[in-house]
């Protein structure tokens, strides 16, 4: 965990509302991995007052990269920064995928911007094979640079399959061995419940990145509590956000 | 000009500095220590210990509202014994003052966590906690109530010779009453403000954004009405007094000295900044400098008014 002052090396709006921010970042690039978190302060006053928490989308030398959707007041700051400008971040918090557990395909679901930690998850895992489900509202809002085998679902059919990306997934996991695939989830909630459900009863390995209100995003002010099966709170920024399907209820 | 003086005594207890970091902000010291350094500032006040852990209350816990925070964390803590197995030895081998600040449900309870953790000799000084529901008297905040206040600082007080200090909620008419009964009973400071009951909604949904429905006000939002506190406090009753409330920079932190506190302690900030308390440390000295201040305690109630 490091703060660091970033300079922004480019800003795009790459999708409707989806924005991806390129930031120089020396210290926190070499440690980020795919499913870790930073927490970025959009404005210099205390309006907003708190962090935002963003996944590290991508890592290329020594940028990283965020991608994301102008939700309100603080996704709407970061999305008008310039080239130049400096950014306040901490990270990496959290921890992230766990990649080396014994599977063959890794199976990635994404909903919506939920796919913003996909692309480097994808880089990481240099010798596995990986299907990836992506779903969205529209093709206006799939951004698919550094993905791998993409299948996709639309809510008006507009790219894939009209439907969700759970049908999606089910309709294709068929043809796969169950035992030799894990799932990697991000998404909406409904979506990783819906996930956390088909994993859970098929016996699939899976994780799932989860999202929470935060304030710290390092473990400070138990604001991000997930209730676990044993009937516990673990926290979403510190022992998250990446959890097992099986250890927490949605 | 020799080196400028920042120490603080508020009665038995010496800071090397007047910066603390507040409890509920910091968790037991660990987390942040890997972005600043816990040996720079005055002390740490931990999270508030019960005798049992508890849980705390399910989400949504926290929503941001303008230049503040509400939280209904419901004092998720460890308890107790695993605050000594777990947490006291990594804030053992600091060189910091260590202040342990204590919540209960019942008198009986204050009094138990004060004579166990009174043994433990890291802890310096005990922060008493008494925003927290009476659940024997159908759940009344005892800090709301003069009577429990005095009754809770006479009880702990006669547990143990260390430092009280006790932390006053802003949620009543007059908190120099409370300040008052502290002193009355033997505590030897009373640190002021905690959160202010607030809440929020959601216009479409018409429901509370924290499951609690109301929560703790803190953050810059609060700053005007802690100074006011602090200061009623000062003008009336001869108490040291720590200031606590929106605290974001070293301004804030000589502001509240000015209007009469001997020691300040930041909160909400660790969130944004977790190194904010050593810039605070550092910003306090090059004031004194700047304004030819050779003891930081001179300042303390020094307004003008
Ligand atoms: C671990 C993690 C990773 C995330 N990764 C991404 C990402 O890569 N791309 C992306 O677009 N979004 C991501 N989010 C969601 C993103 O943090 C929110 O969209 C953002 O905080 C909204 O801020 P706002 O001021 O624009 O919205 P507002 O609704 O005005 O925010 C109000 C408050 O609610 C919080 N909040 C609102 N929505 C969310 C949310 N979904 N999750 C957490 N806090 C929220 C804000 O942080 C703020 O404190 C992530 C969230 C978490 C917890
Ligand atoms: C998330 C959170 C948790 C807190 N938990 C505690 C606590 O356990 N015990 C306590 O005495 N005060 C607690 N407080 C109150 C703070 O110590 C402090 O009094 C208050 O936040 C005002 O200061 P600030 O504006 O600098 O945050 C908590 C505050 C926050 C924001
Ligand atoms: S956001 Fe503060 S503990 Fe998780």
């Amino acid at each position: 965990m490091i703060i660091e002052k970033c300079i922004v090396q480019s800003i795009e709006k790459v999708k409707s509302n989806i924005f991806l921010l390129k930031v120089l970042s020396p210290n926190i690039s070499t440690k980020g991995k795919a499913g870790q978190f930073c927490n970025i302060k959009v404005s210099e006053n205390d309006f907003p007052l708190l962090r935002r928490p963003f996944s590290i989308h991508y890592i290329e030398n020594e940028s990283i990269y965020f991608l994301f959707d102008v939700h309100g007041e603080g996704t709407n700051l970061l999305s008008q920064k310039k080239i130049g400008d400096i950014v306040d971040i901490i990270g990496p918090l959290g921890n992230g995928f766990n990649i080396n557990e014994d599977f063959e395909t890794a199976v990635l679901v994404a909903g919506g911007i939920g796919v913003a930690p996909f692309p480097l998850l994808t880089k990481s895992m240099v010798n596995k094979s990986i299907i990836t489900f992506y779903g969205a509202r529209n093709s206006e809002y799939i951004y698919d640079k550094n993905l791998l085998n993409i299948n996709y679902s639309t809510d008006d059919g507009s790219i894939g399959l009209k439907g969700n990306v759970i049908d999606l997934l089910k309709i294709n996991l068929k043809n796969l061995d169950k035992q030799k695939i894990k799932i990697f989830g991000c998404g909406p909630s409904p979506m990783l419940k819906a996930l956390q459900i088909f994993a859970n009863e098929n016996n699939i390995k899976c994780e799932l990145a989860l999202e929470s209100v935060m304030a710290c995003g390092f473990g400070i002010c138990q604001g991000c509590p997930i209730e676990t099966v044993d009937n516990n709170y673990k926290l979403i920024c510190k022992d998250g956000p990446v959890f097992d399907a099986k250890e927490i209820i949605l | 000009m020799s080196e400028i003086d920042l120490t603080i005594t508020i009665g038995s207890l010496k800071l090397k500095n007047p910066v603390l970091l507040a409890s509920g902000t910091v968790g037991y010291g660990n987390e942040i220590s890997e972005f600043t350094d816990l040996n720079k500032i005055g002390g740490i006040v931990t999270k508030s210990i019960s005798l049992k852990p508890r849980k705390g209350n399910p989400p949504q816990r926290i929503v941001e509202t303008p230049s503040g925070m509400l939280n209904a964390i419901g004092l998720a803590n460890v308890g107790v014994e695993t605050f000594i197995k777990e947490k006291i030895p990594f804030l053992e081998k600091l060189n910091a003052t260590i202040i342990c600040n204590i919540a209960a449900s019942t008198l009986e309870e204050y009094i138990e966590c004060v004579r166990i953790l009174n043994n433990e000799n890291s802890i310096t000084a005990f922060e008493i906690n008494v925003s927290c529901p009476n659940v024997k008297d159908g759940g009344l905040i005892f800090g709301n109530d003069v009577l429990w206040v005095g009754k809770i600082t006479e009880s702990v007080r006669k547990e143990t010779s260390k430092p009280i200090i006790v932390k006053l909620s802003p949620n009543v008419p007059k908190i120099s009453e409370f300040a008052l009964v502290v002193k009355k009973e033997g505590g030897d400071a009373v640190s002021a403000i905690n959160t202010l009951v607030g809440t929020a909604f959601d216009i479409y949904t018409r429901k509370p954004k924290i499951k609690n429905v109301t929560g703790g006000l803190s953050g810059p939002a609060i700053k005007p009405i802690a100074l006011a506190k602090v200061l009623e406090i000062k003008r009336t009753v001869d108490i040291p007094i720590i200031g606590i409330g929106g605290i974001m920079n070293w301004k804030d932190a000589i502001e509240f000295m000015i209007v009469g506190a001997s020691a300040i302690q930041v909160g909400t900030a660790n969130f944004i900044n977790p190194n904010v308390s050593n810039e605070i440390v550092d910003g306090l000295k090059e004031y004194c400098k700047s304004q030819n201040i050779q003891n930081i305690s001179s300042l303390v109630g020094s307004y003008v008014i």
